[in-house]
């Protein structure tokens, strides 16, 4: 086997320094009967040209997100992904690192995560962010438990806007802590107002969560909110799922947001089918040491040089046990090393523009859409999705599309199975990514399946 | 020969500044049209202000990262023995594989009909992993092994809501891992430590006492954290369950049993593998994992969505806890569906093997580590008597009245170049050393390391204290001030403030 070194020889040298006379004599604690004396019932080895012949098979059954025009998003987005990013990840010294507990021979990553966490709380407008969670979701989660802890507070307000997935991972993480999940449902039509958020924050109400932009697309102002939650002594969170977001609406620390976190996916990150992600996760100077994860700060060495380590580790398991900010351990290192090198191909005017192309492009497609009988444009404002209304089913309508070779959209009865009253609305992600053929192809395939 | 250099740079290490202290405005790395000037429909929140982000050209961004790069040790530079963290070889073909077109760029949301293979693949790596574990279900949701103890831990607090029974009390060995008690903690559970006997596993007799109708299971790594094989394992299951309780095993040390010992006829109820350890699926310097889960008959139908299914038409995605098909999930771990990326690297890894190349890789696993133990105990204080599974674990009573802790001698470790071992963990042993060389070394590779341990514990002995203290020398940095850093936090670049 090409992976596995020792020679029969060696294993005959070895057992007789041990003094063992077989490898199975090492597993001499296993309870009788329960070692296995044969390989369990699956394929034996294959030469490196057979595997890939047999996972290309599987890849043939499916239709690439990048091989037909897409316009799927709900909290994924597909991106043009630099070529410099794969590169830079596949390198051996970053790809097979270990967690930077030994700082001296791993300076590498804990500087790329000192700029991550740096460009982090740059674009989200707070002070710090930590090394990565696990997604957007389980951020979104992790924020709710820190803004009790902080608060010494068990309620939580969810808005109506928050992606589903989100929320059903917040109510699994907050299901055995006595916490309280409170909330509205979804309405892509109406947006709740601040007062009707505000009815729902009591003396229990640790913090209020939004979506922003929400998970219909639309944009609203958080301030308000923000200075309603402070009044009544709750956080205000603030959740995104799109970080390319904020190189073209004001970031949500210029609400005065106190926890901002989401999913850092669309920078550098491939869809992968869902995962792996990068969870984004930034907060308050006064909150830090309510964080979850990881987090890398600078100091100097013994010669007296600037270096960097994993620091206010004691918050964390393997220090506090039972009582950590949190059970996470590993998060999603090489996805932000590709967040930070994509991000630091983009840069001040890259981020920017990329924003603006995708607004752009959204702009186009809605206004194509809009002008389709049996569809309309529910929202008034949007980033670079918005939600479609349609005289059918969604989920009728997109399969549909995929007769004719488009991706046209997530239908929201996918992320709402239960609500009938939502089976005709179409969510349409537009990006930098797709041309102005793309959009025509959607127009015309809309065109002909609402006709 | 030494002297300063003009620039900090020393030949082939190289200083590199941060990106934010390197960037003009103006520059960028990426060619983007330019926009048409479409007017905003952002509700008026356009952003205003500069972000603060640097701007380099392609080639700076690549010599800077690349910089970083060499600034790391991995597996690909060299030796790794950290134990409990299993750092064997990541085939470049598991990386190839998950970027093919098909794969890499599927959405999450796509139709089932235009994802059949993906699921086909999901469905696939979880059969691997119930053959090789004799389990009859598995949750392929959660993200990593801290998750999937998440994971394990909930499907226990519903299979006992669902019984109506309000038992709140785990058990967890002393040596277990720090993830085990916050996980019992996040499912609201508390925790009752079990202590360690003196070869090195649960006492069974503190075990058994310790069991009561309050009590909703166990936590047990096994191979435990001690790199041993816990001899008891079928009478603590035996145990637990006849007081009504669960068997977590955490499975971090999978890789030392697979295809020789399947964890079902051991009697568990739940285990996370942790895809990036036995399944070689990259490190990457902290993630990301994966770390699916294995149920019993018991635990199985409270496991999360989403869940893959086969039926006429194919393969379903599960997504929605109101599927009447008997199965009452506990809820939902993350976004979408799980690590695929990770699924793809796994799967690609086991195909590779195949059921006798994995049995051959956990045998060598654990020769590699008996062998490196029967080494090293010429002059390393063994912590716990008898043979390991895939790895050593050491005390420091060899280093008593040497002036030089576990630490320094990690250090000076470094300085052979090769990476040292876990430090001070497990915790029942005093100034541990825990090696795990892994299957992918050769025994030239565990000689050589062998070879200059024992020779640093033949310096530490002679009364050269001094140099281990100071210990590393030969590194981009040496040791860091990590009280300094924590006393006041500076987490992030700042520019000048005039």
């Amino acid at each position: 086997m090409r992976y596995l070194p020792l020679t029969r020889a060696d294993r005959a040298v070895m057992l007789e320094t041990i003094g063992a006379s077989s490898v199975d004599e090492l597993y001499c604690d296993v309870p009788e009967g329960a070692l296995l004396d044969a390989p369990v019932d699956l394929p034996s080895h294959l030469g490196e040209m057979q595997v890939e012949r047999d996972m290309q098979a599987l890849a043939a059954k499916n239709i690439g997100a990048s091989s037909v025009p897409s316009f799927l998003g709900a909290g994924a987005y597909r991106h043009h992904v630099p070529a410099t990013v794969d590169y830079i990840i596949q390198r051996g010294e970053f790809l097979t690192a270990y967690t930077p507990y030994q700082p001296e021979i791993a300076q590498g990553t804990l500087q790329y995560l000192f700029e991550f966490q740096t460009q982090v709380a740059s674009i989200t407008g707070m002070d710090v962010a930590n090394a990565s969670m696990w997604d957007g979701a389980t951020s979104c989660a992790e924020a709710v438990l820190m803004a009790c802890r902080a608060t010494r507070r068990k309620k939580a307000v969810l808005s109506g806007g928050l992606h589903p997935h989100y929320r059903e991972v917040t109510e699994t993480y907050c299901q055995y802590s006595d916490t309280e999940v409170a909330g509205r449902d979804g309405n892509p039509e109406q947006q709740a107002t601040v007062e009707e958020l505000g009815e729902l924050i009591d003396d229990q109400t640790a913090c209020v969560v939004v979506q922003y932009p929400d998970v219909f697309g639309r944009i609203q102002d958080h301030t308000q909110l923000a200075d309603l939650c402070h009044a009544k002594g709750a956080l205000l969170v603030v959740v995104f799922t799109e970080a390319v977001a904020f190189g073209a609406i004001k970031s949500p620390g210029s609400f005065g947001a106190d926890i901002v976190c989401g999913e850092g996916q669309s920078i550098g990150n491939a869809l992968n089918y869902g995962g792996p992600y990068v969870g984004l996760f930034a907060t308050t100077q006064k909150l830090v040491r309510q964080m979850p994860g990881r987090l890398c700060g600078e100091t100097v060495d013994q010669d007296g040089k600037r270096g960097f380590v994993l620091t206010l580790s004691t918050r964390e398991q393997h220090i506090r046990r039972e009582k950590a900010t949190s059970n996470i351990c590993t998060n999603s290192g090489l996805c932000s090393l590709a967040f930070t090198v994509h991000m630091s191909l983009l840069g001040e005017d890259g981020y920017r523009r990329l924003a603006i192309l995708n607004h752009e492009n959204a702009c186009k497609a809605a206004d194509a859409i809009d002008s389709i009988a049996g569809a309309s444009v529910v929202n008034d404002s949007f980033f670079n999705e918005f939600t479609v209304k349609l005289a059918k089913p969604a989920a009728e309508v997109v399969e549909a599309l995929v007769a004719k070779g488009v991706l046209g959209g997530v239908p929201l009865s996918r992320l709402y199975p239960n609500r009938s009253d939502l089976d005709n609305y179409l969510l349409v992600a537009v990006t930098e990514t797709n041309t102005d053929e793309d959009i025509a192809a959607l127009a015309s395939a809309l065109k002909e399946a609402l006709a | 020969m030494t002297f300063t250099t003009h620039t900090g740079n020393r030949g082939l290490v190289l200083e590199e500044k941060l990106i934010f202290e390197q960037g003009q405005p103006g520059r960028t790395g990426v060619d983007l049209p330019e926009p048409k000037g479409t007017k905003s429909r952002l509700a008026g929140l356009d952003r205003d202000s500069n972000v603060g982000l640097p701007g380099l050209s392609e080639p700076q961004v690549v010599r800077h990262f690349t910089r970083l790069s060499q600034k790391n040790f991995g597996i690909d530079s060299g030796f790794f023995p950290l134990g409990s963290c299993t750092m064997k070889h990541n085939p470049r073909l598991n990386e190839k594989v998950a970027r093919l077109p098909g794969l890499s760029d599927l959405h999450p949301m796509q139709p089932e009909s235009t994802v059949q293979g993906a699921l086909e693949l999901i469905d696939q790596c979880a059969h691997w992993l119930l053959v090789l574990t004799g389990m009859p279900a598995v949750s392929m949701s959660p993200a990593a092994g801290a998750q999937g103890e998440l994971c394990g831990m909930m499907a226990i607090r519903a299979a006992l809501d669902a019984r109506g029974e309000n038992r709140r009390r785990v058990l967890v060995p002393e040596s277990a891992h720090g993830t085990n008690p916050a996980t019992a903690a996040a499912c609201g559970f508390t925790v009752d430590s079990i202590p360690a006997t003196e070869d090195g596993r649960v006492d069974l007799a503190a075990f058994e006492a310790k069991l009561g109708d309050d009590v909703a299971g166990i936590m047990l790594t096994n191979p435990n954290t001690c790199g041993l094989f816990e001899r008891d394992v079928r009478k603590i299951a035996d145990l637990v369950h006849a007081a009504g309780g669960y068997f977590y095993c955490d499975g971090a040390n999978f890789n030392a049993i697979v295809g020789r010992v399947r964890p079902a006829d051991l009697g568990i109820d739940a285990m996370h593998i942790n895809l990036h350890k036995t399944f070689s699926t990259p490190h990457g310097g902290g993630g990301p994992g994966s770390g699916p889960v294995v149920f019993s008959e018991a635990l199985a139908p409270f496991a999360p969505i989403p869940y893959v299914v086969r039926n006429e038409n194919g393969f379903h995605l599960v997504e929605t806890a109101d599927e009447n098909d008997g199965m009452k999930p506990f809820g939902r771990l993350k976004g979408f569906h799980g690590q695929m990326g990770m699924f793809i690297r796994a799967l690609t890894y086991m195909k590779s093997h195949g059921a006798d190349g994995l049995r051959q890789a956990s045998g060598d696993a654990v020769l590699n580590a008996n062998y490196l133990l029967a080494r090293l105990k010429e002059k390393l204080s063994v912590a716990f008597p008898g043979y390991c599974m895939h790895e050593a674990l050491f005390d420091d009573s060899f280093l008593k009245d040497t002036g030089v802790s576990t630490l320094d001698l990690a250090k000076a470790i470094i300085d052979e170049g090769f990476h040292p071992m876990t430090m001070y963990f497990p915790l029942v042993v005093h100034g541990a050393l825990l090696i795990e060389p892994t299957e992918t070394e050769t025994k030239e590779s565990i000689d050589q390391f062998c070879d200059a341990v024992l020779a640093l514990v033949a310096k530490a002995e002679s009364g050269d204290a001094e140099f281990f203290k100071n210990a590393p020398y030969l590194t981009p940095r040496r040791r860091l001030d990590e009280t300094a850093a924590a006393r006041k936090p500076v987490l992030r670049w700042q520019p000048e403030t005039a």
